[in-house]
């Protein structure tokens, strides 16, 4: 009962403050006007790279992608961690 | 799965020569979306799911030994972690030369290019890298999941 409350007075703050958000597609919200121009209009001039979405990926944002690709490097040890822990007969089956 | 994969499949001719003719086109394509990415959508992510699908498919259409004969399983593993070492120290040589960590124009002092030249060939390496990394971990994720880890080398891999 406790649970229910706390989840509905959540719920009710969460659509209260989503009144105030910019709406959907708007041209001047703040996401739109900060540095998705300068991205935009630089990406030529200061990578050389005719992409966008490969500058903003690869150098804008490098540490993001690094991070990424350290993510599938750990997923991948994990994999084989757990599964070739399995065959000198630790767990049995 | 692994029997299924061993014993039924293999004997397939048209399987197997429509694979091997498959095969080549499916790793040049891989490459050509990793050098285009610059210019169109694709990159390392896309290139290394692409070429991980073809040894994929060489481990579908005649075995997981013959997948394992023509790339070993010590160079998958050495690869996953040679991308993420070509991506971190593609960053890190930017240190060396007083700059900021994955500050590609610094690599001005290597490559005799401008520094906006020398950003995209930065991107071009860490691409390499993420290339490297993504295919490696794929095909040893494959190779963990349809053989339960043991890469048909336990005597009782047929029992299931």
């Amino acid at each position: 009962m406790l649970a229910l409350f706390i989840t509905m007075i959540a719920g009710a703050l969460l659509v209260y403050s989503a009144e105030e958000f910019p709406h959907w597609g708007d041209p001047q919200q703040p996401a739109s006007i900060h540095v998705s121009p300068r991205y935009i209009e630089k990406t030529v001039e200061e990578t050389g790279v005719p992409n966008a979405v490969t500058s903003v990926l690869a150098d804008y944002r490098g540490y993001d992608t690094m991070f990424e690709t350290s993510v599938i490097f750990c997923a991948g040890v994990a994999v084989m961690m757990l599964l070739r822990g399995m065959r000198h007969g630790k767990n049995p089956r | 799965m692994a029997r299924i994969l061993d014993d039924i499949i293999l004997d397939d001719i048209i399987i197997r020569t429509c694979s091997r003719i498959m095969l080549p086109f499916i790793q040049i394509y891989s490459l050509y979306v990793f050098v285009h990415g610059h210019s169109s959508p694709g990159g390392g992510f896309q290139g290394g799911c692409i070429m991980a699908a073809s040894f994929i498919l060489l481990a579908v259409a005649f075995s997981i030994r013959e997948a394992k004969r023509r790339f070993k399983e010590k160079y998958i593993v050495i690869l996953c972690s040679l991308g993420v070492f070509i991506y971190a120290g593609t960053g890190a040589v930017a240190v060396i030369f007083s700059g900021n960590f994955l500050d590609y124009s610094k690599w001005t002092h290597i490559l005799p290019t401008t520094p906006v030249m020398a950003r995209y060939y930065g991107m071009a390496l860490i691409e390499l890298g993420v290339q490297i990394t993504v295919m490696a971990v794929m095909i040893s994720i494959f190779m963990d999941l349809v053989t339960k880890g043991d890469h048909g080398e336990a005597p009782d891999w047929e029992d299931d």
